[in-house]
């Protein structure tokens, strides 16, 4: 008995001394992510990497990394009463190995700009203090800058950017489908004017430093939009752009204009470039897929021809095929990443769930790339993919939140899981 | 007198309550069997047509946004409140802890028999089983006018 007790302590000293090795190495290695062997399961171009920097953390909506590399996850539900978790890798492998929770709301927005951490919760936006170490100074007592924005459970999240001047951009998305008299009624008209969009169906523009701003101190800068879940302002040419998710059951209600399969395919899913003022068309009008055009909505007349006045509505810049849900959109401007990812658009498609009986699709990260004038320079590309799993129909993990580490690295969030992968490229 | 029935007894009797017994059980369940099936065979066309857009051919409904149509109290509890839903349509609802946003209509343009048979089938697919709704009872749960 004796000989083996030895024995084991003897195997168990060899293993320490071979872990406490492995973690010197490892730290070494602290400028140089190491990406998993198979890439955390997702597929990649040739040269990038993949990394599973985080797993369970919750429901992770939208995520930033900070200037010292600390990623700020808010959450859709609470996780022991929080609804942002702060999550920091101490020993310097890449993977995150401290998380901190505070703020008692659920949300989705989440960014931080000029010594700030902004978060929104369904109806406000907050921000926190970031103290000399540049971390949160009191996780308890947050300034509320805007309050008393709608959420009728429908397309209730209120996402943002901040763009370089004070302002911070925040949607109201349309509680509605498409502005029906009785909403989502096969057969009900639509509504004109629509008066949802005097408080939602756009993007609102506040003041960072003002508290308890609402609709009367805030700007429409943007209308016609369903509902925006990706925006970001694009610094290279200074404006904002957004990603619109759009309606809902036009085979539904209008199977005699509609196959089941364009149905599936329409409408498209658009990327804006907006300026103050802009209508993009919602809910009179959608981009058909199919036809390459922007048309009357058969609510409003239309017949897939029609186009009433859709064509002096803003025009989207980027279309794709309907449903995918476009959950978050960033401007790359790191170093990291070859030059063609330069000021180009990553938006990660959260996947769809009105296709059927079509299989589902998205569930994917898509690049555009973007010329110095601030317009696409090409076409989209399905950059990162797989998320899904096996089952399309029952995706394991959904794409919603993007961020850019300070290395020039790319987070990918998804919210069915909690799981977190950084994505890196290695020349 | 010894009642002693023989071998031969015992098996003519047998003999006849067999078929008589297996008559009489058919007799009542078939019927009900093949009525059911008939209305479950009805409800799947009202559900391909109205329901599986947003509740999926699995009956799983999409996360967060459409619920769930299996083993969920909803679907195999009080049939009154689960009939109100389909003609009255519901919104933002909490489904076994978890909250579904999207808005589900009115479906009060169905007949009282696509009602009956679409939440038969409902009841008895999916992995669900419970009783059928019957035409009567869509009837009286349908607002007077």
């Amino acid at each position: 008995m004796s000989i083996f007790r030895q024995s084991f302590y003897c195997l168990m000293a060899c293993l320490l001394t071979l872990s406490a090795c492995a973690g010197d190495t490892t730290k070494v290695a602290t400028n140089s992510p190491v990406p998993d062997p198979d890439n955390g399961g997702i597929k990649l171009p040739a040269g990038f990497g993949g990394q599973i920097v985080a797993d369970k953390v919750g429901r992770v909506r939208h995520i930033f990394v900070n200037s010292n590399g600390d990623l700020y996850a808010k959450l859709e539900k609470l996780k022991d009463g929080k609804g942002i978790m702060r999550l920091r890798d101490k020993n310097g492998d890449g993977k995150f190995d401290e998380t901190v929770g505070f703020g008692n709301f659920i949300g989705t927005g989440m960014a931080i700009k000029n010594g700030y951490l902004y978060a929104s919760s369904n109806t406000e936006v907050f921000r926190y203090k970031l103290n000399e170490k540049n971390e949160v100074a009191d996780g308890a007592q947050p300034e509320k800058i805007i309050t008393g924005l709608w959420d009728h459970h429908q397309h209730e999240a209120k996402p943002f950017t901040l763009d370089n001047d004070g302002n911070i951009y925040v949607t109201i998305g349309a509680p509605s489908n498409c502005c029906q008299v009785q909403d989502r009624v096969k057969g009900s008209p639509g509504q004109s004017p629509c008066p949802i969009l005097d408080s939602a169906g756009g993007v609102w523009q506040f003041k960072v430093d003002k508290p308890n701003q609402s609709y009367a101190e805030g700007v429409r800068y943007a209308t016609g939009l369903r509902n925006v879940m990706g925006l970001d302002w694009n610094t290279a040419v200074n404006s904002l752009y957004v990603t619109q998710h759009g309606r809902d059951q036009l085979f539904q209600f209008y199977p005699e204009m509609y196959s089941q399969k364009e149905g599936a395919e329409n409408p498209s899913e658009e990327m804006f470039k907006v300026k103050l003022g802009s209508d993009c068309g919602w809910p009179y009008c959608y981009y058909d897929y199919t036809k390459k055009q922007k048309v009357l909505n058969p609510e409003y007349g239309g017949d897939r021809t029609k186009a009433g006045d859709c064509g002096s509505k803003e025009q989207s810049i980027v279309q794709f095929p309907g449903h995918l849900a476009p959950n978050d959109l960033l401007f790359y401007t790191g170093d990291m990443f070859p030059e063609k990812y330069k000021n180009g658009a990553f938006i990660a498609f959260h996947g769809s769930w009105n296709r059927a009986p079509e299989p589902q699709a998205g569930y994917f990260v898509v690049f555009v790339p973007f010329g110095k004038d601030g317009m696409p320079s090409g076409n989209w590309e399905v950059f990162a993919d797989g998320f899904a799993g096996a089952d399309i129909n029952r995706a394991t993990y959904r794409p919603c939140g993007l961020a850019q580490g300070p290395d020039g690295s790319l987070y990918i969030s998804d919210d069915n899981q909690g799981r977190i992968w950084r994505i890196t490229y290695k020349k | 007198m010894r009642f002693a029935p023989t071998g031969v007894n015992m098996k003519t009797i047998s003999a006849i309550i067999f078929p008589v017994l297996v008559l009489f059980i058919c007799a009542f369940t078939l019927p009900q069997q093949s009525g059911l099936k008939a209305s479950k065979d009805r409800g799947k066309v009202v559900y391909d047509t109205y329901c599986l857009a947003c509740h999926m051919q699995d009956g799983g409904g999409a996360p967060r946004m459409n619920p769930p149509l299996i083993k969920t109290k909803f679907v195999l509890g009080d049939k009154k409140k689960l009939i109100g839903i389909v003609m009255n349509g519901l919104s933002g609802v909490e489904v076994e802890g978890e909250d579904y946003s999207n808005v589900m209509a009115p479906h009060n343009f169905l007949t009282d028999q696509q009602i009956a048979d679409v939440l038969t089938y409902v009841r008895n697919n999916f992995g669900n089983k419970a009783s059928a709704v019957t035409v009567a009872e869509v009837k009286a749960a349908r607002p007077k006018k």
